[in-house]
């Protein structure tokens, strides 16, 4: 058994970094962003040889499983004898799969952002933020303990609220930032009943002791869970689905997922770490580390898949109508979250059935590589033009040459095109998809087809198509400076390479997963995205009025899709009319009154009863002679009768 | 009815007739008018008990002195025109039944006592025999209550004026 | 031995006494309320008095408790009206209403 103790610098690190950059960058803001860069780069450096040493020299040979080995502990509040909440670190597959991703993809955005926000005025503060999110995303991802998650959980959300805010100038980053903190922040109260639940049930929070709990099919812990019921659905049940809530809504699965076009008000590297490869995948992380126990109740595995699906679909068919280019990349990514969250929802756990669980942790893995990759190759773009809107663009393939190849080939690996990356964890997913529920396969093929559409609507009208004049103007400097290029064609590099991993020999839900080619799935997947590039290409490469021509025709229907379906003007009427007119007004008018109105009653009536009481002292002589008299006489009367 | 009881009852009754007269007029003159009357009073009463010294300083130093102090400061108070205003009803009534719940009660626990009789023969209580008890040293005189009294008229002699001293800057 | 019974003059005594209570209780004007209080140290003398005649007749302490009273009632007058005056003087009044500065 190896000593994976090291694995504690990779969260050490960053942390560091974090409060050196927080109290001291101000004295040192160029050096701030090369410390950021080489404590991700150790912190990196670390994790790959975590896997290695994990994948790789922990076993040799075929027929290996990989367990799951605690690393760290340290026991932080203990509540009684068999509850406490520890820290530690736990070393699983899922667990160091995700360091890669996540030290790689933060490193990426670390040497982007050296070229990408030089001369900005707070640079170090920016800094110390990334380092922030990258300890807190690093400590979700090897918790032992769920609420040590859950605390690393809220630790993102902050990080995510302080980076989305940068801007804090701009309203509407404000307001973003606002929004995606709140908002998952009441998915959050959903998290906390399932961990209340689930905890209460498996007696503990330890992760492997509640999925050992679970998984026993005869303890009294695993009957009792499923036997309390309420309103229909076990215990169990109400645990997993609650808990899968807090997911969602860190992972804006449709309804929680106002929040993430808005986010994009955040600087372009940050919607790349954050909003693309690390954050939003926690939510689909934490249901692969419960997966063994999701996997006990069929119900809740339907509900992530349903969840899932839906908003891939949702998702898909807004991003075609929308024309901001990070908006459109930020659907795009709810999109495939949804396809990792369905791709868990039709796992089964044993042997072959659990080609959904992998092929969506492969799914994770491609996704972040060429998500990060269009992100920051759309910041590129943007640094380029100084505009976010897709209208100002057009023809772009000869000034940005090397963006223009990058952002082709992460095109193509999203669209699921062989030999790209994308295509093997996509087919991965629609072959799970096929064997478990035909609906959902349909749907997921569907998707693929209106991925490939509006990705390669985004592709073209930026770098081809030259339908308006040259409006913008070329700033004094070239298509980018060499960080924002090496972090671009690293991230290339992994997009085109990641797909050869033999993935689900090393990531799977129990034990080795034998996994069967079949050809069929595979044509049909990539024949989905051949039929989305070639309607694209059809519309989009030379200027050509067939899209207005289609949207107007489309009405009413794409008029409402172009408004992103009035779900956040549904919400905002839901709060504003409902929740605030008969809940909080009442809520504030009872505070106001009744609350501080008794306080004040109290301050008042005390006032007043010592007011009185003080005429008292009224200075007027005859009024003490009163007393004095009276007062002799009681005492006359009390030594006579009473003495 | 023997005569010394008249006049006992006459000079009784003149006492708290003028003393009633003088805590309930008006006018501020005819009330300290009046306390001379019930002063006088007093006195007659002294001396109908046979304590003809007392009387005599009773009427030396409270009627020809205190009165007089009175009727001064009246004077110097520009008190004497207009009538004296009279209190809220409120405290007439409290202090009038008060006084004289007090007063019945205190009456009451009198007339229930039994006070022991003398059994010694009375003394003479000549001027010379208070003269001599008063500076007497010995059992029975007085001569320490006497000297503390002179301390305290001095004291009060001066402080008077040292009260009612007009300073050059008070107008 | 006079004729006249302890209790009588006693009553006398305690009327004078309750009655200068009721002057000062009710009275506004300084002046008056120290002639009240002049009538109740007169009540006090007689109690006195009447005590040594028919109680202690052997003894003159009550003839020479009067004296001091006396004496020092005297002289109580005199600081009182040097304070009236002093009083009117800051007040331009010896109402006892107006003097009511010592209050809350």
């Amino acid at each position: 058994m190896q000593n994976y103790s090291y694995i504690l610098f990779v969260l050490i690190i960053p942390l560091a970094v974090f409060l050196i950059t927080g109290l001291f960058g101000k004295r040192f803001q160029s050096f701030s962003g090369i410390l950021g860069t080489a404590g991700m780069l150790v912190a990196a450096g670390l994790s790959y040889y975590a896997a290695y040493e994990y994948f790789i020299v922990g076993c040799r040979g075929a027929d290996c499983t990989w367990p799951s080995i605690i690393a760290f502990k340290q026991t932080w509040l203990q509540f009684s004898p068999s509850l406490s909440i520890d820290m530690g670190i736990m070393v699983d597959s899922i667990s160091v799969m995700m360091l890669v991703v996540v030290t790689t993809v933060s490193l990426m955005v670390h040497i982007y952002s050296i070229g990408y926000m030089q001369g900005e005025e707070r640079y170090s503060t920016y800094y110390s933020f990334l380092s922030l999110f990258s300890f807190s995303m690093l400590g979700l991802v090897v918790a032992t303990n769920i609420f040590q998650m859950y605390i690393f959980w809220e630790l993102v959300g902050v990080s995510s609220f302080l980076l989305v805010g940068f801007y804090f100038t701009k309203p509407s980053a404000v307001a973003a930032a606002k929004k995606a903190f709140i908002v998952t922040r009441f998915a959050d109260l959903g998290f906390l009943a399932g961990i209340l639940i689930l905890s209460y049930y498996s007696e503990s929070l330890d992760f492997q002791t509640i999925i050992h709990r679970m998984m026993d099919h005869g303890a009294p812990i695993f009957t009792n869970a499923n036997t309390a019921s309420f309103m229909g659905l076990s215990a169990l049940t109400w645990a997993l689905c609650l808990i899968f809530i807090g997911g969602a809504g860190k992972s804006a699965m449709f309804p929680l997922h106002i929040w993430l076009p808005d986010a994009m008000e955040g600087p372009t590297p940050v919607s790349a770490l954050i909003h693309a490869a690390t954050m939003v995948v926690a939510g689909v992380f934490l249901v692969a580390r419960l997966f063994p126990v999701y996997s006990q109740v069929p119900i809740a595995l339907d509900f992530v898949a349903y969840v899932g699906i839906f908003s891939a679909f949702f998702a898909a068919i807004i991003a075609c109508t929308q024309t901001d280019i990070k908006r459109v990349l930020a659907y795009s990514t709810m999109s495939q979250i949804g396809y990792m969250m369905f791709g868990l929802g039709v796992s089964g756990f044993w042997g072959s059935d659990g080609l959904g669980f992998s092929g969506s942790m492969f799914h994770l893995f491609t996704h972040a590589m060429f998500k990060a990759l269009l992100f920051l190759g759309a910041g590129a773009v943007i640094h380029y033009i100084h505009s976010n809107e897709m209208g100002d663009m057009g023809g772009l393939r000869k000034k940005m040459p090397l963006t223009n190849a990058m952002f082709l080939i992460a095109c193509l690996a999203i669209s699921g095109i062989p030999p790209l990356s994308g295509f093997f964890s996509k087919e991965a997913i629609l072959t799970a998809a096929l064997h478990h529920n035909k609906l959902i396969y349909a749907v997921g093929l569907l998707t693929a087809c209106l991925t490939a559409f509006y990705m390669f609507r985004l592709y073209f009208m930026i770098f081809w198509n030259k339908s308006h004049p040259e409006i913008y103007h070329e700033g004094n400097h070239g298509e980018a400076p060499l960080s924002m290029k090496t972090s671009i064609v690293f991230l290339g590099l992994a997009t085109i390479g990641a797909g050869f991993i033999p993935f689900h020999d090393y990531v799977t839900a129990y034990d080795t997963l034998i996994v069967e080619f079949h050809l069929a799935p595979a044509i049909a997947a990539v024949a989905a995205g051949l039929i989305g590039i070639g309607v694209a290409t059809a519309f989009y490469l030379k200027s050509s009025t067939m899209p207005i021509k289609i949207s107007s025709s489309l009405g009413n229907i794409y008029q409402s899709a172009y408004k992103k379906f009035y779900v956040d003007e549904l919400y905002l009427f839901v709060t504003k009319k409902i929740i605030f007119n008969l809940i909080s007004i009442p809520a504030a008018w009872i505070d106001k009154n009744i609350v501080d109105g008794s306080m004040n009653l109290l301050s008042t009536a005390t006032q007043n009863v010592s007011e009185g009481i003080k005429e008292v002292q009224s200075g007027k002589i005859a009024d003490y002679v009163m007393w004095f008299f009276a007062g002799a006489i009681l005492l006359l009367l009390l030594v006579v009768f009473a003495w | 009815m023997e005569i010394s009881a008249f006049f006992f009852y006459l000079i009784s009754s003149m006492i708290l007739v003028f003393g009633i007269l003088t805590v309930t007029t008006r006018k501020i003159f005819r009330s300290a008018i009046y306390l001379l009357f019930t002063l006088i009073n007093v006195a007659a009463l002294y001396f109908y008990l046979n304590y003809e010294f007392i009387a005599a300083v009773q009427i030396v130093v409270y009627v020809g002195g205190i009165v007089v102090l009175i009727l001064f400061s009246l004077f110097l108070t520009h008190q004497v025109a207009g009538d004296l205003p009279s209190p809220p009803w409120q405290r007439l009534v409290f202090a009038l039944l008060s006084c004289l719940f007090a007063f019945g009660f205190a009456f009451c626990l009198v007339m229930k006592h039994s006070f022991p009789e003398n059994k010694n023969a009375p003394i003479n209580l000549t001027v010379s025999y208070i003269g001599k008890q008063m500076l007497n040293y010995g059992d029975g005189g007085f001569v320490l209550p006497f000297e503390v009294v002179s301390i305290l008229l001095l004291a009060a002699m001066i402080g008077c004026i040292a009260i009612a001293f007009k300073t050059k800057k008070n107008a | 031995m006079p004729e006249v019974k302890m209790t009588y003059i006693l009553f006398v005594s305690f009327a004078l006494f309750f009655i200068g209570a009721y002057g000062f209780l009710t009275r506004r004007n300084m002046i008056t309320m120290l002639m009240a209080v002049e009538l109740m140290l007169n009540a006090v003398n007689i109690n006195f008095v009447v005590f040594n005649k028919y109680l202690y007749a052997d003894k003159a302490d009550g003839l020479f408790f009067t004296i001091f009273i006396i004496t020092i009632a005297a002289a109580e007058a005199a600081v009182a009206i040097a304070i009236i005056i002093n009083i009117y003087r800051k007040f331009r009044s010896i109402d006892a209403e107006d003097a009511d500065t010592l209050k809350w």
